[in-house]
């Protein structure tokens, strides 16, 4: 299967397998304009497996939705064709408005001007806590 | 400027210190009669609660300052939709300091991110009562004289109840202390807490589902009550309940000098028939609660 390479874009490499689409999703890849490819189940050296994404434009990268969703994904800046930037994503520290508190009796739940903010509390599990309830993502 | 939204926000030494104010304050209350005067507390209570709220009011009064506030979400502007934020704000510029207790976890600390005064969580849903843990801290100091090597036991709701898990938070910062974890095994002390607080700690524990057979060994127990609506049957609870209500007949076994504790307020988990023995804390505990409140209040307003 083929996919066109980019000029101007973004790809976001080695990405577990099964996790692009939650990416695309969290990363509000499905609202642009241009371009979007999720290649899924790519055969990888060092995973067997991996997932790919490819955005044919300059955009801006939530690179904590990268971090939070999988660590090890590697992004890709393509300029004129070439690669100029490489980056290996983290788990980040704190994850603002990112993902949702799902706990009813959290003050998130009642007052919807109210950031959700996560913290990173356990990183060896990759734990992440609301900070105002502290229920686990 | 400091507020307490989670009793970890305080670090030993600061507890240690607050605890040492509070002793001065029983000792010495002339002292500390009009240290706040001029003062004034803002008691915002989202729901009712009368014996943190009194406690809090009182230990303003006691201190020569002045309270205001509400006691009830729909006698304040929180019925017409006023944020939590916003509500911090506006008392920011009427007091001094803020006592909050709101049904929703986090609301506290939604507060004090935006107070310009110091933020005291008074309670926030079934997540943190750090003032609670402090008055639970002060009872055991006075009763004890140390925090150092008491076996500790919690008995009744220990799946839900908030008191004990910030008292087992707070007491596994001590050398020495074991705990008995006896509860219905409905009602057991969430994983979570053993994992991230106990084990992490190397705290020694052991869960059982009888008070008898370990209330020989215990320098402490703190009893929740045991509520029906948190069993899946009627038949479990009328199984177990009664196991778990403390009278003198249970107390035989137990040492002299064991401190009895409950947050309070008591249903029928302790017979009333208790409350004459000199064993029993849970009245002092309330006393307490107001002197290391006086002394929180202090320490937040930073009055010397």
């Amino acid at each position: 299967m083929n996919i066109d390479s980019i000029t101007n874009g973004v790809v976001i490499d080695h990405i577990t397998a099964g996790r692009g689409m939650t990416l695309y999703t969290l990363l509000g890849l499905d609202k642009l304009d241009c371009s979007v490819a999720i290649i899924k189940n790519v055969t990888s050296r060092k995973k067997g497996k991996k997932d790919i994404i490819k955005v044919d434009a300059d955009i801006d990268i939530n690179f904590d939705v990268i971090g939070y969703v999988d660590s090890g994904a590697t992004v890709n800046i393509i300029r004129n064709g070439a690669l100029v930037d490489k980056r290996t994503i983290g788990m980040p520290r704190t994850l603002t408005n990112v993902i949702l508190c799902k706990n009813p009796r959290c003050i998130t739940s009642a007052e919807q001007e109210i950031n959700h903010v996560f913290t990173l509390t356990d990183k060896e599990n990759g734990i992440y806590r609301c900070i105002y309830c502290e229920t686990k993502a | 400027m400091r507020s307490l939204i989670d009793i970890r926000d305080f670090s030993i030494d600061e507890i240690n210190s607050l605890i040492n104010v509070a002793n001065d304050i029983i000792e010495n209350p002339s002292k500390y009669s009009e240290k706040c005067k001029g003062k004034k507390l803002a008691s915002l209570f989202f729901e009712p609660s009368t014996r943190t709220r009194l406690s809090f009011e009182a230990a303003m009064l006691e201190l020569g300052g002045s309270v205001l506030g509400f006691s009830e979400a729909n006698s304040s502007s929180a019925s017409k939709g006023e944020s939590v934020s916003d509500t911090a704000k506006t008392v920011s510029c009427y007091a001094d300091i803020i006592a909050m207790r709101h049904p929703k976890e986090g609301a506290p600390y939604v507060a004090a991110q935006n107070a310009s005064i110091p933020v005291i969580n008074a309670g926030d849903g079934g997540h943190n009562h750090p003032t609670q843990t402090l008055a639970d801290l002060l009872t055991i100091y006075r009763e004890k004289g140390s925090f150092e090597n008491l076996t500790v036991g919690f008995c009744g709701d220990l799946k839900f109840g908030r008191t004990v898990h910030s008292l087992i938070l707070a007491l596994s910062r001590y050398s020495g202390i074991r705990f008995f974890l006896i509860s219905p095994t409905e009602l057991k002390l969430p994983s979570y807490v053993k994992k991230d607080i106990l084990q992490k700690n190397n705290i020694p524990y052991e869960q059982v589902t009888s008070l008898d057979e370990v209330m020989p060994q215990l320098d402490i127990l703190y009893m929740t009550r045991v509520q029906r609506e948190r069993f899946f049957n009627e038949e479990d609870y009328l199984r177990l309940k009664d196991s778990y209500i403390l009278d003198l007949e249970k107390l035989k076994t137990a040492k002299d000098d064991l401190c009895i504790m409950h947050p309070l307020p008591r249903v029928n988990e302790i017979s009333v028939g208790v409350d004459d023995d000199p064993r029993a804390c849970y009245f002092k505990q309330v006393l307490y609660g107001k002197y290391i409140r006086m002394a929180l209040i202090l320490m937040l307003l930073e009055v010397e």
